[in-house]
């Protein structure tokens, strides 16, 4: 047996020059099963291709006078704990910003309104606001200095952010306090107010704000926190006949894992020796666990329930189910979906827009106030500057998509993209494969109905035998159920699959053809009174096939596919979100009544080739449904792309992950249901948040400006302005936070 | 008041002409690996100047720990990444398109542009 090709990387260390490259190359491509190798000298790391074992080749570089170790991009646990420690010192830092500012601001502010004005009109009123001011640029420099900073480097750079609303905002406000204590006879007696107060509860509310969003915001990657905490830290691995623990990123392609009962499976693998039942619900949704023997695929971060296993390592790193699974949730969550791109169009041009609006406001005040103008005009253009939030609008969409497509993946649901989110909360039809997705998958001979005077043992050799050339799960059925009965299969030659009808081919010089009846009609052989016999097994739910040698019926064999256990239920939970269920399948139309009943389906199609799976999408989608396709991801590529949303059906942790819009870990159609459903949450999650956020500027910005005065007298003060400011963000990721609440449905 | 509100009005033609009508030069990348620090509130070098068609890798160094600079998009090529704070991550391109390919964080607070150029 041949071993499979890999590509493996490895990193190198001590190669310290360019000369190096060619040493280590030569080193490895000496060494047998590598066919390439070739080093990255500025990323000190070497890819190899050929089917070389890790171990090798690490020797081979040793022995060319260099280190080198496996590049497995394991180290989530690691970051993890890194972003968690650098989160908490940034909180601590923001929370001693706050409470410097505030214990200025607050007294303050309690000052104003007992005393009343904070105006300056003696000397010593002057002393003592200068003393006041001085005070207030401590507390700019120490708890806000980096949004002075931030705005500064911003604006060199052409841009403009929140720091730079802030940094203008609290500067403007102290900036005419100090004018006003320093020149008051520059500036009308009535406007001789001072807002060092401003100054300093603003930047303490705005970190207050900013320290709270953080908390919250760590809440919302709880779901990719727990994916990550599932990787195991080390591996027992079996080396030169002792058991040696090792960390997981030294782990090595083809190493032999030993896993206790109650352990983790530290990387993907294949069972070589022992038995045992796995826990997958971490990584599927499926509560049941799962029976592995050798020859069978464990994979990294689900639980060794029972028994001990030693396991062949396939897939280490950043090439396990797992690393992939977090890098796709992690690439998901990050993405947009369409509904967010007005606000990242607005987001784009806000912050110069509302300087121009403050400008503007004062220019009006200044213009057409009453008096003192200049007093109402610095606190309208500061409020504007203040109370604007580009965060509230910029955060709706993705805190809600982050905390959407991870409780999605918590479900088993791996959703590719923001767009695939939106529109699965939009679809009006879903299409659904019958085998593998509302069947179990894995059909089994039920009935051998003889044509001629043949024996049953010798027709199911020969149907097996031919059946043993196709991939078709009802023909793996028939190879089973010889394999079952220890029946010998025969050579075969000539073997041709004639898609959408069967397969023929010749065996010890009999030709032979197994098939639907259209292939028969095509090859002409005569069925006679069997069509009726086959349509009563089709009204069994089962799928006959007719199975010809030389020419000549020889015998319906019936193979049946059960319906699994709870897709009744979720097609139900599908109806009831009034969305439209189809049935497709390529099974006689017997068969596919017969299923549809049961699982309550009203359309369906039968005989239906894979090619013509495409067109079903199609006519649908020209009736203007929003069509979703769920099927299992490689026999029907082409409807799962043409579709609105394609669902890939999966079972276990075996999943095409790249194959589809959406990827359902489990079997159970429920993900299906629980895949709409969370997309359907999120989404109006989403628009909750936008329109917060929307409203929150729309309406705050005009007041700020104080539209409202000439008709009720009410300016907005900037201290409000700049709590309103610090508590819109943080009000958008808790709502986003209730999406956390979302529970998916086991039955 | 004259004066007053010729001033305001140039400060808006400022504004515009600064934040949208003035091309920034770009930075030319001159190997194939460009460190790009991510501090104080912007990204360093936010303009830069690459040859499409040709793989280059950026080097995020994020010594900023406000949580708006933790994520890195680059929307035209499909690319989200999570920056880790005080470490590089590198972002290896390949064959980059002609055009302008915007980077910025989640909120858009933080922004940058590669310009590929043939």
């Amino acid at each position: 047996m041949s071993k499979a090709q890999t590509e493996q990387q490895l990193i190198i260390e001590g190669a310290g020059c360019a000369s190096c490259v060619g040493k280590i190359e030569a080193a490895l491509q000496n060494t047998p099963g590598v066919n390439s190798a070739e080093m990255n000298f500025a990323d000190r790391t070497v890819l190899v291709s050929g089917t070389a074992n890790s171990q090798d080749l690490v020797k081979a570089i040793e022995s060319a006078g260099y280190n080198a170790k496996p590049f497995n991009d394991s180290s989530h646990t690691d970051s993890l704990d890194e972003k968690e420690a650098a989160d908490w010192a940034y909180y601590k830092k923001l929370m001693r910003d706050t409470i410097i500012a505030l214990s200025l601001g607050v007294p303050l502010m309690i000052y104003g309104i007992a005393i009343g004005e904070m105006t300056v009109a003696t000397n010593t009123e002057r002393l003592a606001w200068l003393i006041v001011g001085l005070l207030t640029l401590a507390v700019m420099f120490f708890s806000g200095k980096h949004f002075y900073i931030g705005a500064w480097k911003s604006f060199k750079n052409h841009s403009a952010n929140m720091d730079t609303l802030i940094a203008l905002g609290t500067g403007t406000a102290w900036v005419y306090s100090m004018l006003v204590v320093f020149i008051p006879d520059a500036i009308p007696l009535m406007a001789r107010h001072v807002y060092f107060e401003a100054t300093a509860m603003i930047i303490g509310l705005i970190n207050l704000g900013l320290a709270l969003e953080l908390k919250a915001r760590g809440k919302t990657s709880e779901a990719i926190k727990r994916l990550i905490g599932l990787q195991a830290k080390t591996a027992t691995v079996v080396r030169d006949n002792k058991d040696v623990q090792i960390n997981i990123d030294q782990v090595l392609l083809n190493d032999i894992i030993k896993v206790r009962p109650g352990e983790k499976i530290p990387v993907d693998g294949e069972v070589i020796e022992g038995h045992t039942s796995i826990d997958e619900s971490m990584l599927t949704g499926e509560p049941m666990p799962v029976e592995k023997s050798e020859k069978d695929d464990v994979t990294a971060g689900t639980l060794n329930k029972s028994g001990m296993i030693l396991f062949k390592a396939t897939r280490v790193g950043k090439d396990t189910a797992l690393a992939q699974i977090i890098a796709m949730v992690k690439r998901a969550q990050n993405s947009k979906p369409p509904i967010g791109r007005l606000a990242d169009v607005i987001s784009a041009y806000f912050v110069p827009v509302v300087m121009i609006i403050s400008i503007v406001s004062a220019l009006a005040w200044l213009n057409f106030g009453p008096e003192p103008t200049l007093a109402f005009a610095i606190v309208s253009a500061t409020t504007v500057l203040i109370i604007a939030c580009p965060c509230a609008l910029g955060l709706a969409t993705p805190m809600s998509v982050m905390v959407g497509v991870g409780k999605a993946a918590e479900a088993g649901v791996l959703i590719r993209n923001g767009e695939a989110l939106q529109t699965a909360s939009k679809i009006t039809a879903m299409i659904l494969d019958k085998t593998g997705t509302i069947t179990e998958g894995s059909p089994k001979v039920t009935d051998v109905i003889l044509a001629n005077e043949s024996d049953e043992k010798t027709i199911l050799q020969l149907a097996a035998s031919l059946e043993s050339g196709s991939e078709h799960p009802l023909a793996q059925a028939i190879v089973e159920s010889a394999m079952e009965q220890e029946i010998e299969l025969l050579k075969i030659d000539a073997f041709n699959a004639i898609t959408g009808y069967g397969v023929e081919a010749t065996c010890n010089g009999k030709s032979l053809l197994f098939g639907n009846s259209k292939l028969m009609k095509m090859k002409e052989i005569e069925l006679s009174d069997f069509t009726t016999k086959a349509q009563a097994l089709a009204k069994e739910a089962k799928t006959p096939m007719y199975f010809a040698v030389d020419g000549q019926l020889a015998a319906i064999i019936a193979v049946a596919d059960p319906m699994k256990s709870d897709s009744l239920c979720a097609i139900k939970r599908l109806q009831a979100n009034g969305i439209r269920v189809i049935m497709l399948t390529g099974d006689n139309k017997e068969t596919a009544s017969a299923i549809a009943k049961k699982a309550q389906i009203t359309e369906f199609f039968a005989d239906v080739l894979p090619e013509d799976k495409a067109n079903k999408v199609r006519e649908l989608q020209q009736q203007g449904e929003i069509v979703g396709m769920t099927g299992d991801g490689i026999n029907d590529a082409p409807a799962l792309a043409l579709a609105d949303v394609g669902f890939a059906i999966g079972t276990g942790t075996d999943v095409a992950i790249e194959s589809a819009d959406i990827t359902l870990m489990r079997g159970s159609l429920h993900g299906l249901a629980d895949a709409i459903a969370v997309s359907k949450a999120t989404l109006r999650n989403i628009k909750q948040n936008l329109f917060g956020a929307f409203i929150y500027n729309v309406a705050g910005i005009p007041v700020a400006a104080g539209i409202l005065y000439p008709f009720f007298g009410l300016l907005l003060s900037p201290v409000i302005a700049g709590a309103a400011m610090a508590f819109s963000s943080l009000t958008v990721v808790t709502n986003a936070n209730r999406l956390r609440l979302f529970k998916a449905q086991d039955h | 008041m004259m004066i007053i509100n010729f001033i305001g009005i140039s400060l808006i033609v400022l504004i515009i002409w600064w934040f949208w009508l003035y091309k920034p030069n770009n930075v030319v990348a001159t190997s194939t690996d460009v460190l790009i620090e991510v501090k104080e509130g912007v990204y360093s070098p936010a303009s830069l100047q690459v040859t499409a068609n040709h793989p280059i890798t950026l080097s995020f160094l994020r010594k900023d720990p406000s949580p708006c600079s933790e994520t890195l998009l680059i929307p035209s090529l499909d690319i989200s990444e999570q920056l880790t704070l005080n470490k590089v991550t590198k972002i290896h391109l390949q064959n980059i398109p002609p055009g302008e390919h915007v980077f910025h964080c989640q909120m858009q607070m933080y922004k940058g542009v590669i310009t590929a150029v043939e």
